[in-house]
């Protein structure tokens, strides 16, 4: 059973609890108006899938209910670590 | 119904062997709601509901005994969630102190009393039944007295509220209630 820290709950908590809700720190366009189609469906649909560490929401769905983002590693899946919704991405400047 | 889990708590001190694993007490009818809100608004609805609520998440407070008048229950399932549960018949009365108190502030209360059930699990090994189908840590230590925390068990999400060493209480969907004994009933097989 693979555990994840929840940064609400501060406890480590079974994965069945989890959900994974996609890529972290995608920003939507400011001003989608002006958005081409090119950006905006880059900002839709195109996501990176590396081969090694990705940021991620993920949701503590069965638990406390919130969302949060995670470090995660998609070789190993071992996670980095775990930090609050709107928090800026560890080891980087907001 | 299994021996080992029976609907009611044993008249006298419970028996070995068979009695000495658990059994299930069905709860009186409550009402329940969730309150979700700002600090402000909690704050207000914590002073009409005559319990101030838990400041920390997945910690519970209660005053009163289960079922009987004035008995308040408030469990915070998440960082802004309470679960909110007193007997049925002020169930209404508690609902308007509370949109009265909170009308100022931005809020939801929703009643859930028709979707939730609740029953008791208490026993020598409650906390080994509830483990066969769901992998918190139970120990005391990393699950103390007092705390309370949404989660599944097996494939049914419920409330799990340790009330006392031995003793805990299970909030689970109604239609979900039946899949829950009976799992816990199976468990309860491991230790005969």
């Amino acid at each position: 059973m693979l555990l994840i820290h929840c940064p609400y709950c501060d406890s480590n908590r079974p994965e069945t609890e989890f959900r994974n809700a996609g890529a972290a720190h995608i920003l939507r366009p400011s001003d989608p108006a002006t958005t081409s189609d090119a950006e905006w469906a880059e900002f839709l649909y195109l996501r990176e899938n590396p081969k090694g560490t990705i940021a991620e929401r993920w949701r503590h769905v069965h638990g406390c209910g919130r969302f949060f983002n995670a470090i995660r590693d998609t070789v190993s899946d071992d996670f980095a670590v775990t930090y609050r919704a709107g928090e800026p991405r560890p080891g980087t400047t907001p | 119904m299994a021996k080992t889990l029976m609907a009611e708590p044993p008249k006298s001190k419970p028996r070995l062997p068979n009695d000495a694993i658990a059994w299930i007490t069905a709860a009186p009818p409550l009402a329940r709601f969730i309150f979700r809100g700002s600090p402000e608004a909690e704050a207000a609805a914590g002073s009409a509901y005559g319990l101030a609520f838990p400041k920390a998440l997945n910690r519970a407070a209660s005053i009163g005994e289960r079922g009987k008048p004035g008995a308040r229950v408030a469990l915070r399932i998440g960082p802004d969630e309470l679960l909110l549960i007193v007997p049925i018949a002020e169930g209404k009365a508690v609902q308007t102190a509370l949109e009265t108190a909170t009308a100022a502030h931005p809020h939801s209360l929703v009643d859930i009393s028709d979707r939730h059930t609740g029953f008791a699990l208490e026993g020598p090994h409650a906390a080994d039944l509830i483990n066969a189908g769901c992998p918190l840590d139970l120990d005391e230590r990393a699950f103390p007295v007092g705390m309370v925390t949404r989660t599944l068990l097996h494939k049914a999400e419920i409330v799990l509220w340790r009330m006392g060493p031995t003793l805990f209480r299970v909030e689970v969907w109604r239609s979900f209630a039946p899949y829950v004994e009976a799992l816990l009933e199976e468990a309860a097989h491991d230790f005969l």
